[in-house]
């Protein structure tokens, strides 16, 4: 037991220290790599409680995909350089005021989570189905997932394939003489319309792409 | 004092597993040289050791008593974290490799997930060491792998579904159990095709040898890096490509199961036929390397997303319907 509370202690200490890097580092990439520091001592924390199947996945789709991306972003524009211009910038900025408020609201939605603990032992006798002890995580998760709330499930399926088409239109453009190679043109090609043998008289070309 | 002893007993486990893992990469470069040789009609490392097997074990003292150089603009902190990030991550995913029954070190309830979430975290290895280079060769390789390997991961996972789907089961002890009668290989052929081309992709191994095609990037995300810590990118590449052979064998192949259940088969000691399982699936991997060209990038990422996601996420389709038409669904 003691064992496990050390190891509970050092996953939590790397989560919060990294937590607080990621604000404070000066270069952006950096912080993105705390980021993933962050997720990955999360995802300890959750197979530490026995969640194993979300800590894998989190470790899957946060830190395999997600924060790579993030990555990318990060390493493709300058945001560093950036963020000082507009630090050091004496003109007025718009941005202040929305990132206040955002903070503002964020701020208050963990107060009232942490004061929604308070009911937590009502919230455990409310839920309204079973939960099997038998079965593993995966399992019963993949059994009230599919059959109780399969209606909520295709729903959050739709808004992120919204998300997904809203992504391909607002970066998708069409440019035009852009050559493609066309897999099927290139194999369905033969001898008769690839090569030509023509007769060319003296003094007179021949025209080609006629 | 009982902890202690368990703990020294983890301990021994564990280093009973990587010694073996270690040496048996050692061992899979020299055999990858050898058939790349075998296929171009030349000898191949024959010099050093009986065939030229100690031929890795020379090289690795070269690389360690070579002076390592980082370069003065390079973020050095990640700069040296990128092969240890890519040396630890291929070694730790051997834990939930199970080479029989009772011979595994972690048997975890999510072992497929496991293995498939440090997969998916070995591309760190390649971003940190292209993007501390500060160097644009090391920088256009990183870019060109971490979309590469996204990319196939993407097909891997519809792949694993295809086999969770026939076991029922996300333990890997159990998925080779589910192939007592019939190796997946069988019903799932399309899928260990795709598989197999897709862990080429995700380990960067010819003809998808993209983020390190020497003719265009010198040596993509290695380009900076010197003496140890190049052989540390070196030997992490390999033990992936081991890890991967065995993930192969394990979903498709049976693991340690013996082909036929009759007596001269199942007298062979069950890591035996992993090990041999994994052998296969790596020569097959050398001999790709040696006899296809190199892809060019949009082909590469046109096969990933529009050929092999759809196509397996029709098979995902077909294998359920197939397993619910004929009442054959695990756990019921």
């Amino acid at each position: 037991m003691i064992a496990h509370a050390i190891v509970f202690y050092i996953f939590s200490l790397i989560a919060i220290v990294s937590a607080i890097m990621v604000t404070v580092s000066k270069n952006t990439v950096n912080s993105v790599f705390f980021l993933i520091l962050d997720f990955i001592s999360i995802s300890c924390l959750f197979i530490m409680i026995g969640a194993e199947f979300l800590g894998m996945i989190m470790l899957i789709v946060y830190v395999g995909a997600v924060a790579v991306l993030f990555l990318f972003v990060v390493m493709m524009l300058n945001v560093a350089q950036q963020k000082n211009e507009w630090f050091n910038s004496s003109g007025r900025s718009s941005h202040i005021p929305v990132g206040l408020l955002v903070s503002i609201i964020i701020f208050f939605e963990l107060i009232i989570v942490i004061g929604g603990w308070k009911y937590k032992p009502d919230l455990l006798d409310s839920i309204a189905i079973e939960i099997n002890t038998d079965l593993t995580n995966t399992q019963s998760l993949g059994s009230v997932i599919y059959t109780d709330y399969i209606h909520l499930f295709q729903l959050s399926g739709m808004v992120l394939l919204v998300a997904m088409i809203g992504a391909i239109v607002l970066t998708f453009r069409q440019r035009s003489g852009v050559k493609r190679q066309s897999y099927f043109k290139q194999i369905s090609r033969d001898r008769k319309d690839g090569i030509e043998l023509v007769d060319v008289e003296n003094n007179k070309g021949v025209k080609i792409d006629a | 004092m009982a902890e202690l002893f368990i703990f020294f007993e983890q301990i021994y486990r564990i280093l009973f597993l990587l010694i073996p893992v270690l040496v048996s990469v050692a061992m899979i470069v020299w055999l990858d040289r050898r058939v790349w040789a075998f296929v171009q009609k030349r000898r191949g490392p024959n010099v050093v050791g009986p065939f030229g097997l100690f031929q890795t074990l020379a090289d690795a003292l070269k690389y360690i008593f070579k002076e390592i150089i980082i370069p003065a603009s390079s973020n050095k902190v990640i700069f040296i974290l990128a092969p240890i990030v890519t040396m630890t991550l291929a070694l730790i995913a051997w834990a939930v490799i199970p080479f029989s029954e009772t011979f595994v070190l972690a048997d975890i309830n999510v072992g497929i997930l496991y293995l498939f979430a440090v997969s998916s975290l070995g591309v760190y290895g390649i971003i940190m060491g292209g993007w501390a280079s500060n160097s644009k060769y090391p920088f256009l390789g990183a870019i060109r792998s971490a979309a590469q390997m996204v990319s196939y991961e993407v097909s891997i996972g519809v792949i694993i579904i295809n086999v969770l789907l026939c076991v029922g089961s996300l333990n890997l002890s159990d998925i080779v159990l589910a192939q007592k009668n019939l190796w997946f290989v069988i019903p799932l052929f399309p899928m260990f095709i795709i598989f197999f081309i897709s862990a080429l992709a995700e380990t960067n191994r010819p003809p998808f040898d993209l983020p390190e095609a020497e003719a265009e990037l010198v040596a993509g995300y290695q380009t900076e890096y010197s003496g140890m810590m190049y052989a540390m990118f070196w030997l992490g590449e390999y033990a992936n490509i081991l890890l991967m052979c065995a993930m192969g064998s394990i979903l498709f192949l049976g693991g340690w199961l013996s082909p036929i259940d009759l007596f001269p088969f199942n007298v062979i000691p069950a890591p035996i036929w992993l090990i041999l399982k994994i052998l296969f699936l790596f020569i097959l991997f050398a001999l790709i390397k040696a006899i296809v060209p190199r892809y060019r990038y949009d082909q590469l990422m046109k096969l990933g997303w529009k050929i092999f996601l759809p196509f397996s996420l029709i098979y995902v389709v077909l294998t359920a319907s197939f397993l619910m038409y004929f009442d054959l669904l695990p756990g019921n």
